[in-house]
């Protein structure tokens, strides 16, 4: 798996102030549990995405552990509530130096 | 009885190294993990909602939602959701952290489960009360089989 990789974020790009947004993010990533084998009976190491942070304004709003029981390619779907007009950044970090992000921008009236 | 014996091939495995080779989970981990969770608190059962389908056909993806009743406020909110699989080599699934900010407790997201198992979900409350829900599953074709 390389160091970084496809993310993507739904979200509405505008929201009325006090509203709840749904925000859904999937990420590309094999999510290497290290208790599979090859064939020859060797133990595959374990890959996973460890922590997802998103932060709105620079505030963190929701935070994820992740552990090798998620699926792979990570989907999370949670919510926040639109507060000012700004810029939602979503960071993902994990083993061998996995890391990635990626920023929506949000207008609120 | 049951539990001597129990005791006896527990210890037999970990003294030939077995148990760290098999990618087998117990409901004592699970437990262990919980409690570690709660420290000395309880968990009281109601509030947690875990909604996963009953029967199961490929445990490498399923669609697990959980939802806590909590208005979410900056006195009264719910400060974080740890999934714990009872059948899974690794009893934690995920664990998520909440802010008021998140408006509501309600999450989604895509799990493996490598066994027919109890699922529980454990609710931090800001008043550092915990809450516990659970699902129970059937799982035709489990996780971490596949080569």
């Amino acid at each position: 798996m390389s160091k970084t990789s496809r993310t993507l974020v739904t979200m509405p790009t505008s929201a009325k102030k006090g509203d709840m947004v749904e925000i859904r993010i999937i990420v590309q990533h094999d999510m290497e549990t290290g208790f599979r084998h090859t064939e020859t009976g060797q133990r595959v190491p374990r890959d996973i995405i460890r922590d997802f942070r998103c932060t709105y304004n620079g505030v963190e709003v929701f935070r994820a552990e992740l552990h090798p029981a998620m699926g792979a390619n990570p989907m999370i779907i949670f919510s926040t509530v639109a507060t000012e007009s700004g810029t939602l950044e979503f960071k993902w970090s994990g083993d061998n130096g996995y890391a990635s992000s990626i920023t929506s921008k949000l207008a609120v009236t | 009885m049951t539990m001597k014996r129990r005791t006896f091939v527990l210890s037999a495995g970990a003294a030939s190294g077995l148990t760290s080779l098999n990618a087998l989970g117990t409901v004592a981990d699970a437990t262990q993990v919980i409690d570690k969770i709660l420290g000395q608190q309880k968990a009281s059962v109601g509030r947690v909602t875990l909604a996963i389908p009953p029967l199961v056909e490929n445990g490498n993806l399923v669609t697990m939602k959980v939802s806590v009743v909590s208005p979410m406020t900056q006195t009264d909110h719910v400060q974080a959701i740890h999934i714990v699989a009872e059948g899974n080599p690794l009893p934690n699934v995920v664990s998520f952290y909440l802010s008021p900010r998140a408006g509501r407790a309600a999450i989604t997201t895509r799990i493996r489960l490598s066994d027919s198992q109890r699922v529980r979900a454990i609710a931090q409350m800001s008043d550092g009360s915990f809450w516990q829900g659970e699902a129970v599953m059937l799982v035709t074709l489990a996780s971490c089989t596949e080569v």
